[in-house]
């Protein structure tokens, strides 16, 4: 018998295909085509020349590798001490009733509820005060302050959500109070609060205001640095080799996310 | 010997207002069911939560085989809880489940491993050990859950309401096998429910509660014959109650009258349906018939007083009955209340 049915064109869906595609992929693959040529000169729809010349010239320079230390060390830092603080005070305001527990608690909203520069300036100011002006500690602190809403507000929601029967019942079954919390709370939360501490790291690695601010010219981080070479030596090429640099650890993150955390504890992340 | 005793137990909740349980006294005897039956907010689960140690009493005694465990906290008490929404470890196999509690307990690893296989057999889950809690039906994540209590060998074992989210075939068929495990074990236990059914088919005794307080405590087959309150008697099965007087001898409420010996005064007349003759009668009729109901095996009449109160009645032919027509009552027995408390009954 022969088949009546076609498959129906899907239009809208190629539409947005194409669009996704152009707004997405296409700049991507215009800064990773520059990062690898030579020669590109208009009207030329494809490189004169492709090379790694840009590459040898980039990585032979001494201030990228030691900004590439420092980015990752700071990120790294930054990451640990968020976690440290927020991941016992995103478990009181879950699961603890205290006073001014909710103002508290937006009021870690209010670090992005104005012009992020206008705070920059203001705490800049601060820091020059107390000498932290071009200190690595200086960097670190600053960015904390943008670390704090994913670090509190993620897992307050991944606190939140594992089901206190749960808890009841492993009481229940002999353990304490620490027992309970280490082996159901925590594994419970997990995914969603590495989905947090994530998010985190990649964030403080590709933050430029407050590095630059606070930390340059002796504290330099790859953005910033990057942010330099586009300023100083208009060639493309310098900005593309480290945009490509740069897309490395968000790059395995995402492949780790894609490990650790499955769709539904970052939907339970975000309160979905 | 009494395994559990709840002496004068006392709960009011944080904001002072709501008594969720009030002055309540329970003894529960070596290898008894004992089921708390009520409606929502009648301070059953309450009670529970307080044997098992996740609600303290504001006042009065918990005692477990002579110890006093009124502010022992829940993990060590001997009791295991099997909640309602089964509160399985999701991040965990069954297996690891039902280890959890004997790890803690540090017993050796093939001990854990062969008990942890006797209580599948014995729940019908034999070599579901690796399964995934995700992959388990409802019905068998209750099983698990029971499972997990009863590996530890607690000394009261307690059920808040756990066949609630499980559909009314699945819910008859756990209900067996939990009644057949518990009588094989021997294992004291403690269960909560708002269902008439589970408390009638499953408790050797029932505690009927209502506003945190007790209602009536008895077997099952009193509890549905012999109601002590008005509450009890609408509660459990169906009941006609009807509010009346009494006047020298003879209960009256719109038209209908039978012989009540009691004094005079206020009464609530309750009579079972089954319980209740129709006549068809076209003088003096004391109701008339509203709705009749073939349910195959018998039949269901719903009748209205001349006032309109209605009033129930099972009968073998509904066929000889239609809407409209007239009929008089004639209740085989009946019981009486006044003031809470039953004043007659024949």
């Amino acid at each position: 018998m022969a088949t009546l049915v076609h498959r129906k064109t899907d239009w809208t869906g190629i539409v947005l295909a194409v669009v996704l595609t152009l707004v997405i992929v296409f700049p991507l693959i215009v800064v990773g085509t520059w990062a690898f040529t030579n020669v590109w000169r208009y009207p030329s729809v494809i490189p004169q020349e492709f090379g790694l010349r840009f590459w040898y010239q980039t990585l032979a320079r001494a201030d990228v590798w030691t900004s590439i230390t420092t980015s990752l060390t700071l990120a790294t830092t930054v990451t640990g001490i968020s976690a440290l603080i927020c991941l016992p005070a995103a478990y009181a305001f879950a699961r603890m009733d205290f006073p001014g527990r909710d103002i508290l608690f937006f009021s870690f909203l209010a670090g992005h509820a104005f012009p992020k520069f206008g705070l920059l300036v203001a705490i800049a100011g601060i820091f020059l005060q107390l000498n932290l002006i071009g200190t690595f500690w200086g960097v670190v602190l600053i960015q904390l302050v943008g670390t704090l809403l994913f670090m509190i507000w993620i897992p307050v929601a991944a606190f939140q959500s594992v089901d206190r029967r749960m808890e009841e019942a492993a009481r229940d079954v002999g353990a304490g109070p620490f027992r309970v919390f280490w082996s159901i709370t925590l594994p419970q939360a997990g995914p969603t609060i590495a989905a947090a501490v994530l998010l985190s790291f990649v964030g403080t690695f590709y933050e430029t205001e407050g590095a630059w601010l606070i930390g340059a010219p002796q504290v330099r981080t790859l953005p910033v640095l990057m942010i330099s070479f586009i300023n100083n030596q208009p060639v493309i090429q310098y900005g593309a080799v480290l945009s490509v640099l740069l897309w490395v650890p968000s790059f395995i993150a995402l492949m780790f996310a894609r490990r650790v955390v499955n769709s539904g504890s970052f939907a339970r992340g975000f309160g979905g | 010997m009494s395994v559990l005793k709840i002496k004068d137990v006392s709960k009011i909740f944080a904001n002072g207002t709501v008594r969720a349980v009030d002055n309540f006294s329970l003894d529960v005897a070596d290898g008894e069911l004992v089921c708390l039956l009520g409606p929502s907010g009648s301070g059953k689960s309450t009670l529970l939560r307080m044997v098992g140690g996740f609600e303290r009493p504001t006042s009065g005694l918990m005692i477990i085989n002579g110890e006093d465990i009124t502010h022992v906290p829940p993990e060590k008490r001997p009791t295991g809880m099997v909640f309602q929404s089964h509160a399985l470890w999701t991040h965990m196999n069954v297996f690891k489940n039902l280890a959890f509690g004997l790890k803690l307990r540090k017993v050796a690893p093939d001990e854990i491993k062969r008990r942890v296989e006797g209580v599948l057999d014995l729940v019908g889950l034999g070599g579901y050990g690796t399964r995934h809690v995700a992959q388990l039906s409802g019905g068998q994540q209750q099983r698990v859950a029971l499972a997990r209590s009863l590996v530890l060998e607690p000394k009261i074992l307690l059920l808040d309401e756990p066949f609630a989210s499980l559909d009314q075939h699945l819910r008859e068929r756990l209900r067996e096998e939990v009644r057949d495990i518990q009588q094989r074990l021997k294992i004291t236990t403690l269960f909560v429910t708002h269902g008439q059914d589970e408390a009638l088919s499953m408790a050797d005794r029932i505690v009927v509660m209502r506003d945190g307080k007790t209602e009536q405590i008895d077997r099952p087959d009193i509890v549905y014959r012999e109601p002590q309150t008005p509450f009890v008697a609408g509660f459990i099965g169906t009941m006609n109650l009807i509010e009346g007087t009494v006047s020298n001898g003879i209960f009256s409420k719109a038209g209908y009258s039978t012989p009540l010996p009691v004094s005079d005064g206020p009464a609530i007349l309750a009579v079972r349906p089954e319980a209740l003759d129709l006549t068809v009668a076209n003088d003096n009729a004391q109701g008339k018939v509203h709705r009749v109901t073939d349910y195959g095996t018998h039949g269901l009449v719903d009748l209205e007083l001349l006032d309109s109160t209605r009033v129930k009645a099972m009968v073998s032919h509904p066929d000889l009955f239609r809407a409209g027509q007239g009929v008089r009552l004639a209740p085989k027995a009946i019981a009486a209340y006044r003031d809470n408390a039953v004043i007659h009954r024949a």
